[in-house]
C-alpha cells in the first residue's frame, strides 16, 4: 500500500511540526476507504505501528518523539494481541493431544508403524545416549568423591552417582538428547509433509494423519523414553563405577554395597514417572509443532527450532514441578 | 453429482469466495479457471472437506461434506473422492508400489496380496512397471504425476480432483497427463473437477468451464463458448494479457 521511506520522504516538505495520529490518514491516505467500522479499525492498527516508526525514524529531530497516547494505545493493543494469541495457540495444542490420547484406543491400531517409531526414536539413539551416560557417570563419581572427600565420605560415591542418575540426570538428560536428535526430526519431517500436501493427500484419501502419523510418533516416545533413561542410568552407573574403583582407587565392594543400601524403589518409581511424563511432553510438542509448521523452507526451520526449544524449556520446568511433587508424594 | 450452494469463504479480513453457486454434473469434467488468488485450490480444499465454509454447503456424491461433524464421518464421504495434487504429494518413505498401494492398504484394509492385482493393473495402464521399486525423489515431476493419477485411481472413486495438474510440467509431458485424464476418464467414467489455469489447453478434458475472478463466478460454459466470448476478463485471461480489468496482484 505505501512504505514508511515514502512517508518519511513525503513528509519533509508538508509537515513543520509533529502530526496527531489522525491527520496521517488524512494528510497521506485521502483514498482509503474508511467507511465502515472494520476497514477503518484495520487501517488504524496498522497505520499507528506505521506511524511510529515514521516518528522515530524521520530526519526531523522534532519528529522523533512518539507521541505518548499513541506509544501506550499501541503497547496495549500489541499486549492484547499478544495474550489473545497465546491463549488460542495453547488451547489448540491441549486439543491436539486430546486428539492424539483419544486417537490411541480408536481403530485401526498400526502395530507396524508404531515399531518403526520406537525403533526410530529408541533403537536408533541408543548408541549416542549410552556414550553420553557413561561419561555424565564419570564425571559424577569425580565431582562426587571431591565433593565428599571434604567430609570423609567418599564411601557415599557409589549412592551419590547412583541416585543423581536414578533421580534426575538419567531422565533430564535423555529427554535433551533425545528431543535433539528425534524432536527436531519429527518436527521437520511432519512439517515437510504438511507444506508437500502429503498431509493432506492423507486426508483426501480418508486417512486421518492423527491416527496415522502423530500417534505412532508420540507413543513411541512414550515408550523410548524410559528404556532410552534406563540404558542412560545404567551405563551411567557403569561409568561411575569404572572411574570410582579404576581410577579414584575405592573399593568395589563399598561402591556396590552403598549404592544397593542407599537406591530403594521409590527412587526407581521417580525416575521412571518423569521418564514417562518427558515422553508425552517429547512427542506432544515435536508433533504439534511439525502439524502447525507454516509454509516454506523458512517455516520449517522456524518450528524445528521452536520444537526443541519449547520441548527443552518444558521439559526443565515440569522436572522442577514434578521433583517437588514426587518428594512429597514418596517421602 | 457435486453441488456447491452459496459457499462464502474468509481468512481474517481477506474474503477468498463469495456466495459461491456450482453445480458438477456426473460423468462429466468440469474446469475451474481463474487466475492465481481467485480461490480455486481453496474451493477444492472445501469440496475435499479439509477446509470448512463459513457459509453455504457442499454435496458430495449426495452426502453433504459440510455438515459431517467428525473425521470418521467426513472420511466416509471421501472414500468416493481421489485427488491428484499439484506436486502430486506423493509419500517420500515409500516406493513407487507402495503409494499407489497405500489407499487400498491403509483404506480399505486390504492385504497386501490381495491389493497387488489392482496396483499392477493400475502400474500396466500408467506405464509405471518399470519405476516400482524407485522412491518418489528418484523419478521425475512427470512420472511423480503419473504415480499420483494411479494412486487416485487406485480407490475407483466417483469423483476425481486434479489440482493444476500440469503446472511444472513441460509441453509434451503435460499433453501426455490431459491425455492420461481423458483415457482414465474414459474407461472409468468418473466425475472429474479439474482446477487448472492453463489456458485453452485444458479445455480438451472439459466439458464445462467455470472462470472464478474475486471469489466469485465471472462466467461458466462449454470450452467453445469460453473460446467465443467477447467479456473482457476471459478474453483478457486467455490471451495473457497484463492489460485489462483483471489486476495482477
Amino acid at each position: 500500500m505505501y512504505s514508511t521511506a515514502q512517508l518519511i520522504k513525503d513528509s519533509k516538505p508538508k509537515i513543520a511540526n509533529p502530526p496527531l495520529f489522525g491527520d496521517v490518514k488524512e494528510w497521506y491516505f485521502p483514498d482509503i476507504d474508511c467507511s465502515d467500522q472494520e476497514s477503518y479499525e484495520q487501517f488504524s492498527v496498522f497505520s499507528k505501528v506505521e506511524y511510529l516508526k515514521l516518528m522515530s525514524d524521520s530526519p526531523n529531530p522534532s519528529f522523533r518523539t512518539p507521541l505518548p497516547h499513541v506509544m501506550i494505545l499501541t503497547r496495549i493493543e500489541r499486549l492484547g494481541a499478544w495474550v489473545l494469541d497465546s491463549i488460542q495457540y495453547w488451547g489448540k495444542a491441549w486439543i491436539f493431544l486430546w486428539r492424539i490420547l483419544s486417537g490411541i484406543f480408536s481403530p485401526p491400531f498400526r502395530a507396524r508403524l508404531l515399531f518403526q517409531q520406537v525403533a526410530q526414536i529408541g533403537f536408533h539413539s541408543t548408541f549416542v545416549v549410552a556414550l553420553i551416560g557413561i561419561f555424565t557417570g564419570a564425571v559424577l563419581a569425580v565431582q562426587g568423591e571431591y565433593t565428599l572427600s571434604k567430609f570423609g565420605a567418599t564411601a557415599f560415591t557409589g549412592p551419590a552417582v547412583a541416585l543423581s542418575l536414578i533421580r534426575e540426570l538419567g531422565p533430564v538428560l535423555t529427554a535433551l538428547m533425545v528431543i535433539g536428535r528425534s524432536g527436531s526430526a519429527i518436527t521437520a519431517e511432519l512439517g515437510i509433509m504438511k507444506i508437500t500436501e502429503q498431509v493432506d493427500a492423507l486426508r483426501s484419501m480418508a486417512v486421518d494423519p492423527m491416527k496415522y502419523l502423530m500417534v505412532p510418533r508420540f507413543l513411541a516416545g512414550v515408550i523410548a523414553m524410559p528404556l532410552l533413561s534406563a540404558i542412560f542410568i545404567a551405563i551411567g552407573i557403569f561409568g561411575g563405577y569404572l572411574v570410582a574403583v579404576g581410577v579414584l582407587g575405592l573399593s568395589s565392594g563399598t561402591f556396590v554395597s552403598q549404592m544397593v543400601s542407599a537406591v530403594g524403589p521409590v527412587d526407581v518409581y521417580s525416575g521412571f514417572i518423569k521418564a514417562l511424563v518427558f515422553g508425552v511432553i517429547f512427542g506432544w510438542i515435536s508433533c504439534f509443532k511439525g502439524y502447525t509448521c507454516s509454509f516454506g523452507a523458512i517455516g520449517v526451520n522456524k518450528a524445528t527450532t521452536q520444537s526443541v526449544v519449547t520441548s527443552s524449556v518444558c521439559i526443565l520446568v515440569t522436572d522442577y514441578f514434578l521433583t517437588s511433587i514426587l518428594t512429597r508424594v514418596f517421602l | 453429482m457435486i453441488s456447491v450452494r452459496g459457499v462464502s469463504k474468509s481468512f481474517g479480513s481477506q474474503v477468498v469466495l463469495q456466495n459461491l453457486n456450482l453445480e458438477v454434473a456426473a460423468g462429466k469434467t468440469t474446469t475451474i479457471v481463474g487466475p492465481s488468488g481467485a480461490g480455486k485450490s481453496v474451493l477444492l480444499k472445501l469440496i475435499m472437506g479439509i477446509l470448512e465454509p463459513d457459509e453455504g454447503e457442499i454435496e458430495v456424491c449426495g452426502y453433504n461434506i459440510t455438515s459431517a461433524r467428525s473425521e470418521r464421518e467426513k472420511n466416509e464421504i471421501r472414500e468416493n473422492l481421489g485427488v491428484l495434487f499439484q506436486s502430486a504429494a506423493l509419500f517420500d518413505s515409500l516406493t513407487v508400489y507402495e503409494n499407489i498401494a497405500f489407499p487400498l492398504v491403509e483404506r480399505k484394509g486390504l492385504k497386501k496380496e490381495e491389493a497387488h492385482e489392482r496396483v499392477v493393473h493400475l502400474l500396466r495402464a500408467l506405464s509405471l512397471t518399470k519405476y516400482v521399486q524407485k522412491l518418489p525423489q528418484e523419478v521425475s515431476i512427470g512420472i511423480r504425476k503419473r504415480v499420483g493419477l494411479a494412486r487416485a485411481l487406485a480407490f475407483e472413486p466417483k469423483v476425481l480432483l486434479f489440482d493444476e495438474p500440469n503446472t511444472g510440467l513441460d509441453p509434451l509431458v503435460g499433453q501426455e497427463v490431459y491425455d492420461l485424464i481423458s483415457e482414465s476418464q474414459k474407461s472409468q467414467g468418473f466425475t472429474g473437477v479439474v482446477i487448472s489455469h492453463e489456458l485453452p489447453e485444458v479445455f480438451q478434458v472439459s466439458d464445462r468451464v467455470v472462470m472464478l475472478l474475486g471469489g466469485r463466478i465471472i462466467m461458466e460454459g462449454t470450452p467453445d463458448e469460453f473460446q467465443q466470448t467477447k467479456r473482457p476478463e476471459v478474453v483478457q485471461f486467455l490471451h495473457g494479457s497484463v492489460e485489462g480489468p483483471i489486476h495482477i496482484q
